[in-house]
């Protein structure tokens, strides 16, 4: 029996008919069916189903492509979607416990309707909603706001000192939208609203605060018009493949995606990211890492690598991705979870090939199995995110010392939950 | 031969964040807590209403340099909050005040493509300008309009929103696993939009909703406002407090729609209104008394003034006379983030009128503000309440109206149960939903979609 360092954690990232391009020809697709509210609402309750910890959705200010940073002419994969957060939204009160991370492009979007549209999800579900900030460098997507051109990049440029000096820039105003983001959450005191008949007063008006950011691209002066949200601070994620975006994981984030091909690389990244977590004062905070993989499931041996065949040639052309990509049964994914898990990471996020069949083997076959070894909860213990990451309810920034002590005992009643479920 | 009945529009407004919103009442429940609006529509829901609207506000009031605290404060994302109520109603239109100020058009057209998408054809959009500076201190690209220039770059914003909504044709989308195409030709939703306030292409990425687009609300009043409606808009939510000046806007508004090749029933107009219900009419009065008293206490009383007067009344007994001193006349700068400032085109004369309105009813401040503040509002019994609602819809003072309940969020629950199923045995009202989206509810026909390229 292996050693088992902590339960870990379970996500699964939805997109389209799932990752493979040509999963919406797959028999038990919904491909007439992914611009409705039925089918997010049923992919999302079976991951419910499963006990994960959250789904993430997709999103982007452009048409799917192939090209990285232009559209393409293809007629035969999905292309279109909705907009995440409204998605997320529709199915936050046919849930219960599940976590609900949109994903967000920061480069063009305001961090003001952003903050207040995330707050008003950790409302709508009580305490569910995080995000994931994702930055733009598509030259179509800047062309369809018109604020500003986007630099032309290739994959090759992005090593180039100029290249870098893009990243570095789109980066670091990424890291300023997290923090205005954030102040603008905690820019009301948890118990601004007093509603104070005697005086007359809704509001103590010194439990509102002026965030004042000034940054090197925007500044933003606050407050929120939407008060503290249930979690105080919603979970915010980012996925991260290089030396930049792991500054941000580290100095920003509460959990950050990553994409190792195997243990080992796992365990380099896991080290860049805490490196970059101490380096910005944050050693001591929880900062989870979630290995990424593309998985295709099936419940016999060979079925799940034959079934990628059978897809990739449909789509002419075989599967890649930024991730590795998985085949195998449950159990085989279950030893190879655990060994990564042994190289720092704290939990997954599964790509699924297909919907919602690879879905349905992550909840039905490899949950059990995990559950079997001890790995993974059997309830939910916890009724918020933060509550089935471990993660305590962030203190005020703004608050006066006896609101920390107030926030300190929100933070102990909404962990204890999940530690009953780790013990 | 007679004029056919008129059916009435009703719609639900959730209570804001302004004092005609009563939150010292022992009922009034939280304004933020997603359960408030579930309340509030569901209610509307069960009453047949068209839709559920949401108003918008993106910076805190200020007055005297401090934030506002006797009003409510605080409210929700417009979009994620409709989406969500999307889950918890089948039929209710969802409409949501948005600003094309601090917004961009694709931002703001895929948003409310998705709303409608994931309601199935319920969504509207009240498109508001907003041009302040003091707005604009919460957003990265700052700045604001010129008062001229709103309506210009609303007239442009809304012009690129309907080129993204119709930059898809509706039949793009093949899914077929055969043949294997899932679109019927490469890069859908093309689109080019430049204009002076717009230089934007490429393709929009949400496929065409359920209602082409959503419903356009708007809600101006000035010539510039009432001819942007009549060239772009499904529907004015109006302010007008009596009768006579609803009758004068509705035939002024409705007047425009020829120039731009429209009828008479491609525009309603929804005048936003208050109701006090009673036993009997005394009775309804009498609470209509104890309500305003609620909505403008001696504090607010002062505040309000102060915003036409333009500086520091604090030093006045609102159950004395009105100020001596006359407004301040320039920038304003006491009262920041309220539009209805802007109401008072020429300050001295309307203190004038209220010296002199004051004087001959011989009203102390708060009774004077409890005087000029109030809006449209139909007060009496269920019965009468009816009688007056359907008198006004019928005479075309309105096609119907907007009610603002002044508790949150069972401030419908009797009109619901009782002025309602009166309006229902009158034939005026559904009893049942004939359709399935908002634009059948208001009886608007499906917009035309481009055609297709040959």
């Amino acid at each position: 029996m292996p050693e088992n360092p902590a339960p870990l954690h379970l996500a699964v990232a939805l997109d389209g008919a799932g990752w493979h391009p040509a999963a919406w020809r797959e028999p038990d697709a919904r491909p007439g069916e992914l611009f409705t509210a039925r089918y997010w609402a049923d992919l999302v309750a079976e991951a419910e189903r499963g006990l994960l910890d959250l789904v993430t959705l997709e999103d982007s200010l452009s048409l799917q492509s192939t090209h990285p940073f232009a559209p393409d002419e293809r007629t035969d994969q999905v292309r279109g979607r909705l907009d995440a957060v409204l998605v997320a939204a529709r199915i936050a009160p046919l849930t219960r416990h599940i976590g609900l991370v949109p994903t967000a492009i920061v480069t063009h979007t305001e961090p003001f309707h952003l903050s207040k549209a995330v707050a008003t999800l950790d409302f709508v579900s009580s305490g569910r909603a995080g995000l994931r900030v994702k930055v733009s460098g598509r030259v179509d997507e800047a062309a369809h706001i018109g604020r500003r051109a986007a630099p032309e990049l290739s994959f090759e440029d992005l090593d180039t000192p100029a290249g870098l000096e893009i990243l570095r820039d789109l980066f670091g105003e990424a890291e300023d939208y997290v923090e205005v983001v954030r102040r603008l959450w905690d820019s009301w005191e948890d118990d601004a609203e007093i509603r104070d008949t005697a005086t007359g007063r809704f509001v103590d008006r010194e439990k509102l605060h002026y965030i004042d950011f000034e940054g090197r691209r925007f500044s933003v002066r606050g407050p929120s018009i939407t008060p503290r949200p249930p979690q105080g601070q919603p979970l915010v994620t980012a996925l991260a493949h290089r030396g930049e975006p792991y500054r941000l994981v580290g100095r920003s984030a509460d959990l950050g995606f990553v994409t190792p091909y195997d243990a080992a690389d796992a365990r380099t990244v896991v080290a860049e990211i805490r490196r970059a977590q101490a380096d910005a004062g944050r050693a001591e905070q929880t900062v989870h890492v979630f290995g990424d993989l593309v998985v295709l499931l099936d419940e016999t041996p060979g079925a799940a690598a034959d079934r990628l065949a059978r897809l990739d040639r449909q789509a002419g052309a075989a599967l890649t991705s930024d991730a590795r990509i998985f085949t195998g049964t449950a159990a085989e994914l279950a030893d190879l979870l655990q060994e990564w898990q042994h190289a720092g990471l704290t939990g997954f996020r599964l790509r699924p090939a297909v919907l919602p069949h690879d879905l349905e083997q992550i909840t039905r076959h490899l949950v059990p199995e995990l559950q079997r070894r001890g790995a993974f909860r059997t309830a939910y213990g916890a009724t918020t995110l933060r509550g089935h990451l471990g993660l305590p309810r962030p203190a005020n920034r703004y608050a006066t010392h006896a609101t920390d002590a107030a926030d300190a005992t929100d933070a102990t009643r909404a962990t204890d939950a999940t530690r009953t479920v780790h013990a | 031969m007679s004029k056919p009945v008129k059916q009435i529009h009703l719609a639900a407004h959730f209570p804001g964040v302004n004092n005609t919103t009563v939150w010292s009442d022992p009922q009034a429940g939280s304004q933020i807590d997603f359960s408030s609006f579930v309340h509030l529509a569901r209610t509307a829901e069960r009453a047949k209403f068209d839709f559920l609207f949401l108003a918008e506000g993106l910076r805190l009031r200020e007055q005297n340099g401090e934030i506002y605290d006797l009003d409510v404060v605080g409210r929700p994302d417009t979009f994620t909050v409709l989406a969500a109520l999307a889950a918890v109603t089948e039929r209710l239109g969802l409409a949501g005040t948005v600003n094309s100020t601090f917004n961009e058009p694709y931002e703001v057209a895929r948003q409310f493509a998705s709303l409608d998408h994931l309601s199935d054809g319920r969504a509207a959009w009240n498109v508001v300008t907003s041009w302040d500076e003091f707005t604009g201190e919460n957003f990265r690209r700052g700045g604001f309009l010129a008062q001229e220039d709103r309506y210009e770059r609303a007239r442009q914003f809304l012009s690129a929103a309907r080129g993204l909504f119709d930059s898809w044709r509706g039949d793009e989308i093949l899914a077929d696993r055969e043949s294997g195409a899932f679109l019927r030709e490469p890069g859908p939703g093309r689109f080019d939009h430049h204009d002076g306030q717009f230089d934007i292409s490429g393709h929009f990425n949400v496929p065409r909703s359920p209602q082409g687009r959503p419903v356009i609300f708007q809600a101006g009043d000035s010539d510039a406002g009432r001819e942007f409606a009549a060239s772009a808009a499904d529907a004015i939510f109006s302010r007008h407090g009596t009768p006579e000046a609803g009758r004068a806007f509705y035939t002024d508004v409705k007047d425009r729609l020829a120039r731009y090749g429209r009828t008479r029933d491609e525009l309603k107009i929804l005048p936003g209104v208050t109701f006090v219900l009673g036993d009997t009419e005394a009775d309804a009065h009498e609470k209509a008394h104890l309500i305003r008293r609620q909505q403008v206490s001696g504090q607010t009383a002062i505040r309000l003034l102060e915003q036409l007067w333009n500086r520091d009344l604090s030093a006045y007994d609102p159950d004395g006379p009105l100020p001596e001193v006359d407004p301040l006349l320039g920038e304003h700068t006491v009262a920041r983030g309220r539009a209805s400032v802007r109401h008072h085109r020429d300050p001295l004369a309307t203190a004038a009128e209220w010296r002199a309105l004051a004087e001959a009813k011989k009203l102390s401040i708060r009774e004077l503000i409890i005087e000029v503040t109030g809006r449209q509002s139909f007060i009496g019994t269920p019965a009468r309440v009816a009688e007056q609602l359907n008198e006004s819809v019928q005479t075309d003072a309105a096609d119907g109206f907007i009610l603002v309940p002044h508790l949150t969020p069972g401030g419908l629950d009797e009109f619901a149960d009782t002025v309602v199923p009166l309006l229902q045995e009158r034939g005026v009202h559904r009893t049942e939903y004939e359709g399935t989206t908002l634009r059948d509810h208001l009886g608007l026909a499906a917009p035309r979609p481009v055609p297709s390229p040959s």
